[in-house]
């Protein structure tokens, strides 16, 4: 099946990590970590769901960590500063990314050009958005975040299963459902292995440009909230960077950066070794945290590498299958 | 089939269809008639206008003039989505389907079966099944098309084109890529797809393929119609001159003249030179003022033999010599260094840089022997294009443009320039007549031969027979990755070239006569 040899490797990087980590300290392999871990890296998740479609369509979207910055900002002061009930201020934003992204996407397809550039105007326009609506970072008291930050699902062992985790989990299923079920998510992998021909065969290749960097910056805008979540307040500094660790997230999970090729699944697994990481240099408590960063290149290097090589290997395969054919 | 398919009725009608693109006029007041039921060839030189009318009728360039009618009723296009929906179909030389995804997704991209919005993945895969089957192709649909040979890419998107109800099936170019037993495949198609009604236009450079398989030819040389006739009532010498325009020389009669030549000293010596997986170890003496064909099946090893030749692949045995002297080919790079010279089969991938001009085409392989510290000045470079543009007969001469907009004859020529500009003293040239019609055919065949009375070295791969017994001195035969025999002087002709390959009757050679 399509993508499921480096999805495999990468399956087995975090399984080995985690008996690595459950090795050194004992008490890593419970439920609470997991839980942590899913909430801890619920935001990243999200954003990153919605970077495997842009990056599999062949496309890139740098403006995401921007976007939830910008987002976080606007939810906290819509909230605390115009006391706009949280649901019509998250309903705002989301519109607001979809306008924006679609932007992007129309730009990218009307005027042809890279989204590399596009997405990166987009980022500097985000962010120095929410650095004009307000530079400090500015708290959210609203009784909806206590409610949400209370609830929890108990796991068995003392896991709190948090309402962002399972945000996390249900746009992670439904991503996957729609890249790997739907019309729409064949036709991203169509634009990912060749967009003349995709709009050879009659695919509305506009459309779908506009349509995917909508959904990523929907995403990102979702992302935005659940990381007001977690903070509990809303910064225009936060989430810096965001955008690349959602594109290592992505590489690390087996999807193809030049795309085609890839998966919502391996995009989350890319995501929980980053959270694998940060958790384990939390246990060790002498390392610093910008070990996460290094080890994180080391293993995208090492994945990009994997991936050319496995490339290489299939070109040099020789004979391919010549069909059985009766005649 | 309804009423408008019967066999043998007007089914595409094109009536007075003008195009011109700028001040060069591609197509002027061309009438065209294909019958339902039948395989029409569509055939000229490359400028003939034979792409052009393809892509006016199915709306990819808007027309200037004329009109086209499909089972009676007018049709305009204006996209090459619309012609499909109107039932007119395209497959390309380039297949244009998507190697990553499944055969199946790529059978029905955009109109899967769905329930719910979801994909049946189950069903569509029983349906595409189903209607390759009716093409005699059985193969697990799941896997991604890029696993497939060309010839089943091939089949794919006529399936795909027929399947959307398509009533004309044009097919431009579709064996250039194909050996013959795909080849064979493939006429079964095209004579299953003629008896359902449906009116198929083939465009080929093969002649052998047109007489084989084709009910009517038309005719089209500089973008005007020549004449429309039953291929049986039309001999082939007629046709050619259909094509060209005046009386060709019959190219097989001017074998002695390449006879006499003396050939020089040995210049580069290949010994046990192979690689595993790639071809077996082989001996190979080329002498200056030699042309050496390498003749033999598709996959036979003879790419692979000059992409070793060239450092393009490593060999992990054997050794060479260049002017008696031991040298490493590790890379095209050393090859380049040593005086060796390489215009590869995939013209449009590996050969010419689309965007850029002929000048610059030209001069790319000599600036990059120079190094960069060398840059050729303004007046340099373009002293060297005029004189190859003048040398070889480039056309239109102007250096200043862009490659991609040459013929496919003329791109040949720019990438011959490209390496005589670096005073090679062995040049290897794959396929150097593919996909060129039958005049520049004929050029660059004159041009190999004096390029080798220069004193230059040739190694030329061509699975024209006819071709390579024209030109070369000797023949070396391959089959499955392998060298096995070599012809010459007197014992160059097809039928012994034929006879070696087919010489102990081995899997490879049966598929060549299947």
């Amino acid at each position: 099946m399509r993508g499921l040899p480096p999805v495999a490797i990468t399956a087995m990087v975090f399984v080995a990590g985690f008996a690595l980590c459950t090795a050194q300290f004992p008490n890593f392999a419970s439920t609470r970590v997991a839980a942590n871990l899913l909430t801890d890296n619920a935001f990243l998740g999200i954003v990153a769901t919605g970077m495997t479609f842009v990056i599999i369509s062949g496309g890139i979207d740098l403006s995401v960590g921007s976007v939830i910055g910008f987002t976080t900002v606007f939810v906290a002061l819509a909230i605390e500063r115009l006391g706009v009930p949280p649901l019509v201020a998250f309903a705002a934003i989301l519109l607001l990314c979809a306008a924006f992204g679609a932007a992007m996407g129309a730009i990218i397809h009307v005027f042809d050009m890279p989204p590399f550039i596009v997405t990166l105007a987009g980022m500097f326009l985000a962010r120095g958005a929410s650095f004009l609506m307000s530079t400090e970072s500015t708290p959210i008291t609203a009784p909806l975040y206590s409610t949400v930050s209370d609830f929890a699902l108990r796991l068995p062992g003392g896991g709190r299963l948090t309402a962002i985790a399972l945000i996390m989990l249900a746009v992670v299923a439904a991503g996957a459902a729609l890249l790997h079920f739907t019309r729409f998510g064949a036709n991203v992998y169509a634009l990912g292995g060749s967009r003349a021909t995709t709009a050879l065969m009659g695919i509305p290749v506009g459309s779908m440009t506009v349509r995917i960097y909508m959904l990523s910056s929907v995403l990102a805008g979702l992302a935005g909230i659940v990381f007001s979540f977690y903070t509990a307040a809303g910064y225009s500094l936060s989430a810096v960077g965001v955008e690349l660790d959602s594109i290592a997230a992505v590489v690390i999970g087996g999807t193809l950066l030049t795309g085609g090729q890839g998966s919502v699944a391996g995009t989350l697994l890319g995501v929980l070794i980053q959270g694998l990481i940060q958790t384990y240099i939390n246990f060790d408590g002498t390392l610093s945290s910008w070990w996460t960063k290094i080890v994180t290149g080391i293993l995208l290097f090492a994945f990009i590498a994997l991936q050319q090589a496995m490339l290489g290997i299939a070109s040099r395969a020789g004979p391919r299958k010549a069909g059985v054919l009766k005649s | 089939m309804n009423a408008s398919s019967d066999p043998g009725s007007a089914l595409l009608e094109v009536r007075g269809l003008s195009k011109s693109f700028g001040t060069l006029r591609a197509l002027q007041e061309v009438d065209f008639t294909l019958r339902a039921g039948e395989i029409h060839a569509l055939l000229g030189e490359n400028g003939a206008g034979k792409s052009t009318l393809i892509k006016t009728v199915t709306g990819v360039f808007p027309r200037d003039t004329g009109i086209v009618r499909l089972g009676g009723a007018e049709v305009a296009p204006r996209s090459a989505k619309a012609a499909v929906d109107a039932g007119i179909a395209t497959v390309y030389q380039e297949v244009n389907l998507l190697l990553n995804l499944s055969v199946a997704q790529n059978l029905y991209l955009g109109r899967q079966p769905t329930r719910f919005g979801l994909v049946r993945e189950a069903e569509m895969r029983r349906r595409a099944a189903e209607l390759l089957a009716e093409f005699d192709l059985h193969i697990d649909v799941a896997e991604p098309l890029g696993n497939y040979s060309v010839a089943v890419q091939h089949i794919t998107a006529i399936a795909r084109a027929v399947d959307q109800s398509a009533r004309v099936l044009i097919l431009d170019e579709p064996t250039a890529s194909l050996d013959r037993h795909e080849v064979e495949i493939l006429f079964a198609v095209m004579r299953k797809l003629a008896l359902r009604g449906i009116g198929v236009i083939f465009v080929t450079h093969f002649l052998d393929q047109v007489y084989e398989i084709c009910d009517r030819i038309t005719v089209l040389r500089n973008g005007r119609l020549i004449g429309e006739r039953e291929t049986a009532e039309l001999p082939r010498i007629e046709l050619i001159r259909m094509m060209l325009g005046r009386e060709l020389a019959g190219t097989t009669s001017e074998r002695a003249a390449a006879k006499v030549r003396q050939a020089g000293e040995v210049c580069a010596r290949f010994e046990g030179y192979g690689k595993v997986g790639c071809v077996a170890p082989f001996n190979l003496a080329l002498r200056r003022g030699e042309v050496i064909g390498l003749a033999g099946l598709l996959g036979s090893g003879r790419t692979e033999t000059a992409r070793l030749v060239f450092g393009a692949e490593r060999a992990d045995s054997g050794s060479a010599t260049v002017e008696g002297k031991p040298v490493r080919l590790q890379s095209p790079r050393d090859a380049v260094a040593h005086g060796f010279g390489y215009c590869p089969e995939e013209r449009k991938t590996e050969g010419i840089i689309a965007d850029l001009t002929v000048r610059e085409n030209i001069v790319l392989a000599l600036q990059a022997k120079r190094g960069l510290t060398k840059p050729l000045s303004r007046a340099e470079q373009e002293g060297i294009a005029i004189r190859f543009i003048r040398l070889l007969d480039i056309r239109p001469p102007e250096p200043e443009r862009p490659i991609g907009l040459l013929s496919g004859g003329n791109q040949q020529k720019v990438l011959l320039a490209r390496w005589l500009a670096t005073a090679p003293r062995l040049l290897v040239l794959d396929e150097p007549t593919r996909g060129i019609d039958v005049g520049a055919h004929a050029e660059i065949i004159r041009l190999i031969r004096e390029l080798c009375d220069d004193g230059l070295a040739l190694l030329v791969i061509s699975s024209e027979l006819d071709e390579i017994v024209t030109y070369s001195d000797r023949v070396i035969v391959l089959r499955d990755r392998a060298h096995i025999d070599e012809l010459e002087g007197e014992a160059i002709d097809v039928s012994n070239v034929l006879a070696a390959i087919a010489a102990t009757g081995t899997a490879g050679a049966e598929a060549g006569q299947a």
